[in-house]
C-alpha cells in the first residue's frame, strides 16, 4: 500500500461520505417515515425530531389500514408472499433451464446455437408492453391469466436471458482441457457437467441467481397486467396505500422498508461474491 | 493395445491441421511425436483421447475401430501440457479421478494415490488445491492422474514444457522407467529433441500436418529425410553448405573450399544437381597442414562444453563450420587450423526441395515418409 497524504485520504473520505449520502438519504428518509404518522411527516418544515409509532408496521401486518374516515382491509403480508413466492420460483425454474442452456450454448457449438442465444438476449431489448398485450389474450385463452404458474412463466423473460448470458460466460471461461481430463480419466458427459463445470462456474451462477432474484422481485408491469389481487407481489401491492380518502405515507414507508428487506440484505450478505463472481467473468485468465 | 492411425485429416473451418496422418505404434511400444508448434501434434493426441472427432480417417486401438467411442470408453490416460488439473479438487481427488471412475472401493483408491503418491515424490502434497502445488508438484501430479487408471494407451502432451530446468533433466531420467513399468502403449509429444532421443522407440516428425519421417532415433539423426528434420535433431546444429557435385577422376565429388570430398559411386546421377551438403559437427575433425583433402580454416571461438568441446571456424570463402569434439581431445582454440571430413557421415539435401538424397552404400536407412 502507498503512503497516502493527509489531505487525499480526507478528500477521498468526502467524496465517499457525499456519494454515500446521495445513493442512502432516500434509503434513510423513508426509514424514517415508517415510524411516523401521517400528519407528522407532512409537517412544514420537516423534521428529524418525532415521537416513534409502530402503527405503520402494525397495520400492515394486521392488514387493516386505519383511514381517517374508515377501515380498510389490505393484504399485504400476501402481497409480500407473493414477491417472495413468485422470485424464489422464477429464479429455480430460471436457473434449472438457463443453467444447462447456458453450457450448451459455451461448450457445445451446434448449428445456429448464437442465434438462439441472441434471440433470447433481444427478450431484453423489447419493451414489456409489446409482448404484455397479446400476451395477455392468449393467457385468458389457455387459462394461464391469473395463475402462478402463468406468472412463473412470463418471469422467465426477465430471468433466463440474465441467467443464460452471464452463466455462459462463465462456462467459456473453463478451460476446455479440464472437462476433456475428466473425460478421459473414464467419466461421462453428466458427471463432467456436475462434477467439474459446476463447481467451477458456481460463483458465476450464484451471482447471476442473485441478480436475476432482484430483477424479478422489483418487476413492476407483468404482475400488474397478469395477476389480479391475490396473486399481486409488493411492487403492485403498494398501489393499495393510494385510496380515495388520501395516501397513507406512513404505512408505504414501512412497506417499502420491508419490502427491500429481503433483497437488500441478500445484496448485503453477498455483495463480496456478487462483485468477485461478475468481474471474474469479465477477465479471462 | 496397439495403436493405429490411417489417412487421418482434420481441419478447422479452413484451416488444415492435419493432411492425412497414418502412423502405427505396437502394444507396449512408445511413440514420440516430434514437431515444431503449429505442427498438430496436440491435435492428433486429441483425437486418439477422442475429445475431438476426425474429418476422414480411422484411429484403431486394439484393432477396434474407434470412430463414435466416447472417450471415458477408450481406456486412455492422458497428461496434459497446461496440466489441465481440476481447480477445485485436491491433488489426492485428481490423482483418484479415474480411479473412481472405475468405481474402485474407497480403500483401493487411496492404496492406488498412495503408490503412485510415493513414486513421484508427492505424497506429501496430497491434500492440497492445485494452486498451492508448485509447478512440478503439478506436472507430477497430473502425471499420476494420467497413470492411476493403468490405461492401455498413454498419451503424453509435452509434460516437462512447464517445468524449471532441473525438474526437466530429473524427470528425463525418471520418466522412461516409469513409462516401462506401466506396460502400456505410448504416445509422447515433445519439442525437444533430446526428450526425443531418450524415450522414443521410434520418433515421427510432423511438420505441416503431415508425418515427415518415421524411425529409430539413431536413423532420424543420421539419415534424416530432409534439411528441416536434420537441423531439428542435434546441437550444436548441423552444418548445411550449398555444393554441386562433380565428376571426378574417382568419382563424384563436391568441393569444399578447393579440397574435393569424394561421395558414393551411387551419387553420379547427381552430378551437376545444385545440393546442399549436410556435415554433422562431430564428423569433423582437426587435422594437421599437410594430410589429404585438409581445409584450411580460422578458429573464432571454442565454447569447452562439459562432455565436448564445440568450436565455430570460418573457411578461406567465409562460411561459417561448427565443429564438435569430445572434451579433453586437443585441439586449437584460436586461430589458424585444418579440418578434415569424414566423408562416409556426409549427407546430400536437394537444395529445392530440402530432401534427402539417399546414397546406396549408407547402411542405416530411414522409411522416407
Amino acid at each position: 500500500m502507498q503512503s497516502v497524504s493527509t489531505l487525499e485520504r480526507v478528500l477521498r473520505g468526502t467524496a465517499l461520505s457525499l456519494v454515500i449520502f446521495f445513493f442512502m438519504f432516500p434509503i434513510f428518509w423513508i426509514f424514517l417515515m415508517s415510524f411516523q404518522t401521517n400528519e407528522t411527516i407532512l409537517r412544514v418544515p420537516p423534521s428529524m425530531v418525532f415521537e416513534p409509532t409502530l402503527t405503520n408496521y402494525r397495520s400492515l401486518i394486521s392488514g387493516t389500514l386505519e383511514g381517517s374516515t374508515a377501515t380498510l382491509e389490505i393484504r399485504f403480508m400476501g402481497n409480500l408472499y407473493n414477491s417472495l413466492f413468485l422470485s424464489v420460483t422464477s429464479v429455480t425454474v430460471g436457473l434449472l433451464l438457463g443453467v444447462p442452456a447456458a453450457y450448451a450454448f459455451a461448450k457445445l457449438k451446434f448449428r445456429g446455437s448464437e442465434d438462439i442465444a441472441f434471440t433470447l438476449l433481444s427478450f431484453r431489448f423489447a419493451p414489456p408492453l409489446l409482448v404484455l398485450l397479446p400476451l395477455t389474450i392468449y393467457f385468458q385463452k389457455i387459462g394461464l391469466a391469473d395463475t402462478y404458474v402463468g406468472l412463473i412463466w412470463v418471469y422467465q423473460l426477465i430471468v433466463l436471458p440474465l441467467i443464460l448470458w452471464i452463466v455462459r460466460g462463465y462456462f467459456e471461461d473453463i478451460p476446455s482441457d479440464i472437462e476433456y481430463a475428466h473425460r478421459i480419466a473414464g467419466h461421462g458427459f453428466w458427471s463432467t457437467f456436475t462434477k467439474i463445470a459446476l463447481p467451477l462456474a458456481g460463483p458465476g451462477i450464484a451471482a447471476a441467481g442473485l441478480l436475476a432474484f432482484i430483477f424479478a422481485w422489483n418487476n413492476f408491469i407483468f404482475a400488474l397486467v397478469l395477476a389480479s389481487a391475490d396473486k399481486q407481489p409488493v411492487t403492485v401491492g403498494a398501489l393499495a396505500f393510494i385510496t380515495a380518502s388520501g395516501i397513507n405515507y406512513g404505512q408505504i414507508a414501512a412497506g417499502i422498508m420491508l419490502s427491500i428487506a429481503p433483497t437488500f440484505a441478500l445484496a448485503l450478505y453477498a455483495q463480496r461474491y456478487l462483485v468477485e463472481g461478475l468481474s471474474l467473468g469479465a477477465v479471462k485468465g | 493395445m496397439s495403436l493405429s492411425l490411417k489417412d487421418v485429416h482434420k481441419s478447422f473451418k479452413k484451416d488444415v491441421v492435419l493432411d492425412g496422418v497414418s502412423l502405427e505404434v505396437p502394444t507396449g511400444k512408445t511413440l514420440v511425436l516430434f514437431g515444431p508448434s503449429g505442427a498438430g501434434k496436440t491435435v492428433l493426441l486429441r483425437l486418439i483421447a477422442g475429445v475431438i472427432e476426425p474429418d476422414a480417417g480411422e484411429i484403431a486401438i486394439a484393432g477396434r475401430d474407434m470412430h463414435g467411442v466416447e472417450p471415458e470408453d477408450r481406456g486412455i490416460g492422458m497428461a496434459f501440457q497446461n496440466f489441465a488439473l481440476f481447480p477445485h479438487l485436491s491433488a489426492h481427488e485428481n490423482i483418484a479421478s479415474p480411479l473412481t471412475a472405475q468405481r474402485q472401493s474407497k480403500s483401493a483408491i487411496a492404496d492406488g494415490v498412495q503408490r503412485l503418491a510415493k513414486l513421484l515424490k508427492i505424497d506429501h502434497v496430497l491434500g492440497h488445491k492445485p494452486k498451492e502445488l508448485s509447478n512440478g508438484q503439478k506436472q507430477r501430479t497430473a502425471l499420476a492422474r494420467a497413470l492411476a487408471g493403468q490405461p492401455n494407451v498413454l498419451l503424453l502432451d509435452d509434460p516437462l514444457r512447464n517445468v524449471d530446468a532441473k525438474l526437466r533433466f530429473e524427470m528425463r531420467l525418471e520418466l522412461p522407467r516409469l513409462i516401462k513399468d506401466q506396460n502400456a502403449t505410448v504416445i509422447y509429444v515433445t519439442q525437444d529433441y533430446k526428450e526425443a532421443m531418450a524415450f522414443g522407440d521410434e520418433i515421427a516428425v510432423i511438420n505441416g500436418g503431415r508425418v515427415q519421417q518415421v524411425g529409430s532415433p539413431a536413423e532420424i539423426y543420421l539419415t534424416p529425410a530432409n534439411t528441416d528434420i536434420a537441423r531439428l535433431f542435434g546441437d550444436p546444429v548441423i552444418n548445411l553448405l550449398e555444393v554441386t557435385p562433380q565428376m571426378g577422376p574417382s568419382g563424384p565429388f563436391v568441393s569444399v573450399s578447393d579440397q574435393h570430398l569424394v561421395l558414393p559411386p551411387s551419387h553420379v546421377g547427381d552430378v551437376d544437381r545444385p545440393c546442399i551438403l549436410g556435415l554433422r559437427p562431430e564428423a569433423l575433425r582437426f587435422v594437421e597442414a599437410g594430410a589429404p583433402g585438409a581445409i584450411p580454416l580460422t578458429v573464432e571461438t571454442e565454447a569447452p562444453l562439459n562432455e565436448k568441446t564445440v568450436t565455430l571456424a570460418v573457411t578461406a570463402r567465409g562460411r561459417e563450420i561448427m565443429m564438435s569434439r569430445p572434451a579433453g581431445t586437443p585441439g586449437p582454440s584460436t586461430g589458424a587450423a585444418h579440418m578434415g571430413i569424414n566423408a562416409s557421415a556426409a549427407l546430400l539435401f536437394d537444395r529445392d526441395t530440402g530432401a534427402l538424397i539417399p546414397s546406396q552404400d549408407a547402411k542405416t536407412k530411414g522409411k522416407v515418409a
